[in-house]
């Protein structure tokens, strides 16, 4: 067969008196294409044990013209500028909360959007330079280079200005994590923005319409309403599709109390420039998924989130025989993180049925590393893995949602136990007092054993994480009954 | 004859409500004596005990009013624009507080009614081990008979009396949370938590504060690593002042009605005097049990701390009375354990139940400015119970992403578990400053309860950005001797 052709079975090997093969020598041991939170985290563990590795990172710039430097997604457009763009907005939330706890100032209060940029952008930029000296530290080689396979164990790497230079390896590790999707309508690339652009934004967004669901479309919504701007979500069917949805939903409510605006089962179909400017004004128009009604609108941001995809498609992987699947472009690998071609592995976001999360890709990185080099058998856990969507009421999950639960365990079989709590925090101020939720799935067949938690409220993540361990240790009913609550905080409900 | 009662609480704070409401679901004739002794300077409280009243819940709300403080200097450096100067007024703050408090109150009458249990805001004492007589504060008497008696009355500040001036001039917890007009400047004195955190929360709304304390902070809690001395440094770089191995020898009014406290500085062997406006002392809690005349019924309390001895399920020395909460010997004095335990014992008295309440592993946290939560065994109760050599402490020193924009120094964020050596490396104990201490901690402290290990620990994904994930990368160990920074993403 066809894949036969292309499996391992490097080429430069030789047979040595009929003993195993024993491999020439190549440029390096191990070369990694993707300088992000997989990859990097890879190559530094891969360094530890005296190998000689290379990182390949190249950022193509958007649309828009937006770069950045090495650290990938997590670092210069995902989880870190979004968590303290957060925080500035709920620091406005903070400052309101602050008058009734006694703290006077002037009434108005007005937020600027290129002091916190630079701050953020700043910050991005130490990360940035740390992550090259330390690939330096560990004696790491990095290129600032697009890298493509042109052949068995051959890599092609591209520079900014064109030069190009080939590498081999004895090992490979994919790590390129993904881009954002564009709606593929008229003025889409052309006047719209993505997540990419936005924490590097040089003016402020303004009247924004945010165009998707996605936990993307609702962390930027959310920070970007708190900041006081002027925010429309436009939902073509549910809210965080994959997410448990009557947490999704309540999330929604929160956020339309809070003066977000959403446009429901609409899409865009096509964007017109009004006024050119920083920002401009742009027009949009979108046709309804239930009927032939058409609206239109008129925002200074488009800013679309609608899901990403993984940079596979122009890495050369046809030439080396690496599968992909075809229609997301995402990249299917056994329990080891190991492609169809037994030398090129993959970790993070490009994987095929794996979650896209910072911490997962640099596990799945570290234990592939040290399977490689160290003798080590452990396999990435991909199971009860918590996240924790930061929206302006933040949502902790680990395990399965309510739907998943009923689905693999039947209705009877599990029982919810759940409870409004209200933030001793929120209670001077006046905050929502029925808001904030937290809930656990268990299983009645299995003792019943805490197969899923969600909660809804501040600090999410740092009250999930804990509970995300002890299911781990196969916590079961009883045994959080037992446990005694700190007081007061929110995680004791 | 017949007694009145199934069941007869006296003190109404958040163990002896929770065993009451508990016993009331069980279809049970109950009753609860609540009362409330003012303190020397004459501030007194509704239903609901310390926790409600003059602990837990206006200490946290407090401690929040400072947090909002620093997070309005860092929105500064997020793009938010304020104005400078920007004022805290107590009136407004202590106001907010004490209405919710009130309503807490209001919201305990309820539920008791609800729950048709019967309430008497009443002083109770022993006539027998099933009789207990109560008096009003009108001087109204009332007796009161029950099969079962749960003892739940608390403790009370204790006052340095042997200081001229103490009790006259100064206050304790019992009246700062009630005080109507600012505290000024203030001297909290001796160190305990509670010192701390209202030292704390005293700076951190911009009064002029100062601790003094004799010997060690936070007395009982972790020493080894340092975690109270994080938390003091912490406190020292935020403002609050520490007079250190000093111990205050009287107390004067000054005709500005501000008062002058004298001291004595035991390292350079001084005396020194300094003028504030409020000194609160903190030197402690002795147990609410001298109006209750327990020698009349034999129960018997600890000598030492006055404290009621109880056994594994709360049953005092004499049958058919138990205690339970902050009077109780050997207990952590926290309100989620009285309630456990309150709610364990109604079960065992009326619901079959034979569930005792499991002590070990509680959780705790201290709401200092910078926040110290743990679970389970110190490094020094590791050592001293196991052998250094058998012990392995993996610790890091992390920057909550939130302060790098803010430009916050995050030099006392730390985060140290104490395990256990041999194979399994069972966690014995886990120790987080920094924000939200609380909120990260209650989790684990529950993976602690399941008998988390290390490896099950650092199976865990972290959750990212968040300070609590990293504990799941805890990997330098104490005894490498290496540097334990957390770098990088």
């Amino acid at each position: 067969s066809v894949e036969a052709h292309k499996e391992d079975k490097p080429q430069k090997t030789m047979e040595v008196n009929g003993l195993t093969a024993v491999p020439e020598s190549y440029d390096y041991d191990l070369i990694v294409i993707g300088g992000g939170s997989g990859g990097l985290a890879a190559a530094k563990e891969a360094a530890k044990y005296g190998k000689k590795v290379m990182v390949l990172d190249f950022v193509v710039p958007t649309p828009q013209g937006s770069s950045w430097g090495l650290g990938g997604t997590c670092v210069n457009v995902g989880c870190i500028p979004k968590k303290l763009m957060h925080q500035a907005a709920l620091l406005g939330q903070a400052l309101q909360d602050s008058r009734k706890f006694g703290w006077q100032f002037t009434e108005e209060v007005k937020h600027n959007w290129m002091t916190m940029t630079e701050s953020v952008q700043n910050y991005i930029g130490s990360l940035n330079w740390g992550y090259r000296v330390a690939l330096r530290d560990n004696k790491v080689t990095y290129e600032n280079a697009y890298g493509e396979f042109v052949g068995p164990h051959t890599i092609k790497a591209t520079n900014k200005r064109g030069a190009e230079k080939l590498y081999t390896a004895e090992r490979f590790l994919i790590a390129t994590g993904e881009r954002p999707r564009y709606l593929g309508i008229p003025g889409d690339k052309e006047y719209c923005i993505s997540s990419d652009d936005l924490f590097s934004l040089p003016y402020c967004p303004g009247k924004t319409l945010v165009v998707g669901a996605s936990y993307v479309a609702l962390e930027c919504a959310g920070f970007l309403a708190g900041l006081g701007l002027d925010v429309t979500v436009m939902v073509r069917s549910i809210l965080l599709r994959g997410f448990d949805q009557d947490m999704a939903n309540k999330i929604g409510e929160y956020m339309k109390e809070h003066g977000v605006n959403f446009i429901r089962e609409f899409v865009p179909i096509k964007v017109e420039q009004i006024e050119e400017g920083t920002p401009g004004r742009l027009k949009v128009t979108a046709k309804s998924t239930t009927g032939n009604q058409i609206i239109e609108g008129e925002y200074n941001t488009v800013l679309l989130a609608i899901g990403r995809d993984p940079c596979t498609r122009k890495i050369g992987l046809d030439k080396v025989g690496v599968r992909i699947n075809e229609k997301t472009g995402k990249i299917p690998v056994n329990d080891e993180e190991q492609t169809n071609v037994s030398y090129i592995y993959a970790v993070g976001d490009i994987l095929q049925d794996k979650l896209e999360l910072t911490p997962v890709a640099i596990q799945a990185g570290r234990l592939l590393i040290r399977r490689l080099y160290a003798g080590a058998t452990t396999k990435c856990d991909y199971v009860n893995v918590p996240t924790t969507v930061f929206t302006p009421l933040e949502y902790g999950a680990c395990g399965y949602s309510e739907e998943t639960a009923v689905e693999k365990f039947g209705e009877e079989n599990i029982e919810v136990y759940h409870s409004h709590f209200w933030p001793l925090e929120w209670t001077v101020p006046s905050r929502d007092n029925n808001k904030c939720y937290a809930k656990i799935i268990c299983n009645i067949q299995d003792n019943e054993r805490v197969i899923g938690f969600h909660v809804l409220g501040p600090n999410a993540g740092e009250v999930t994480q804990g509970f995300a361990a002890a299911i781990k240790c196969g916590m079961t009913k009883e045994q959080l009954d037992n446990t005694v609550g700190i007081h007061p905080v929110c995680a004791e409900v | 004859g017949k007694n009145e009662y199934d069941l007869l609480v006296i003190g109404g704070g958040s163990g002896g409500l929770a065993c009451a409401k508990e016993a009331a679901q069980f279809g049970r004739k109950v009753a609860v004596l609540d009362y409330v002794e003012p303190s020397p300077q004459g501030t007194s409280w509704g239903l609901g005990g310390t926790c409600v009243n003059v602990g837990c819940i206006p200490k946290k709300l407090m401690h929040q009013a400072a947090l909002l403080g620093s997070a309005l200097k860092d929105a500064q450096h997020y793009g938010w624009n304020i104005a400078q100067p920007v004022h805290h007024t107590w009136s407004v703050m202590a106001q907010a507080v004490q209405n919710y408090v009130k309503s807490l109150n209001w919201g305990h009458r309820v539920q008791l009614q609800d729950k048709k249990v019967k309430y008497f805001n009443m002083k109770g004492s022993f006539s027998d081990p099933h009789t207990v007589h109560g008096l009003t504060k009108a001087g109204k008497e009332t007796i009161v008979t029950a099969d079962n008696i749960v003892l739940a009355t608390g403790g009370r500040p204790k006052y340095p009396t042997h200081i001229a001036g103490a009790l006259e001039y100064g206050i304790t917890s019992d009246d700062l949370f009630w005080l109507k007009e600012s505290p000024g400047k203030t001297l909290p004195s001796f160190i305990l938590y509670v010192s701390l955190e209202c030292a704390g929360f005293l700076t951190g709304i911009g009064l002029d504060t100062a601790v003094m304390m004799r010997s060690i902070p936070l007395r009982g809690f972790d020493q080894a690593s340092q975690m109270a001395s994080l938390v003091t440094e912490h406190m020292e770089s935020y403002g609050t002042k520490f007079l250190k191995r000093c111990f205050p020898t009287k107390v004067e009014k000054l005709k500005s009605n501000r008062l002058q406290v004298t001291w004595k500085n035991t390292d350079l062997g001084t005396e020194e005097s300094d003028s504030f406006d409020t000194v609160m002392w903190a030197v402690g809690r002795a147990p609410d049990t001298k109006t209750l005349n327990l020698e009349t019924v034999g129960v018997k309390t600890n000598s030492e701390t006055g404290k009621i001895i109880v056994d594994a399920s709360e049953a005092t020395s004499v049958p058919h009375i138990y205690a339970i909460g902050d009077i109780t010997e050997g207990r952590p004095e926290l309100t989620p354990t009285a309630i456990a335990a309150g709610k364990l014992l109604a079960q065992r008295l009326f619901g079959q139940s034979s569930e005792l309440m499991d002590y070990d592993n509680v959780p705790t946290t201290v709401f200092t400015p910078l926040e110290y939560g743990c679970v389970g065994l110190s490094e020094e109760a590791a050592v001293q119970c196991h052998g250094s050599e058998n012990i392995e402490v993996f610790h890091a020193y992390y920057k909550p992403l939130e302060f790098t924009v803010a430009e916050r120094d995050a030099t006392q964020c730390y985060m140290k578990m104490v395990c256990l050596r041999e194979r399994e490396q069972r966690i014995l104990g886990l120790h987080f400053i920094g924000p939200n201490a609380g909120e990260v901690i209650q989790g684990f402290a529950l993976g602690i309860k399941c008998g988390a290990t290390y490896p099950q620990l650092m199976k865990a994904v972290g959750i990212h950005p968040t300070c609590a994930e990293e504990v799941t990368k805890l990997h330098i160990t104490k005894r490498s001797g290496l540097d334990a920074t957390v770098t990088g993403c």
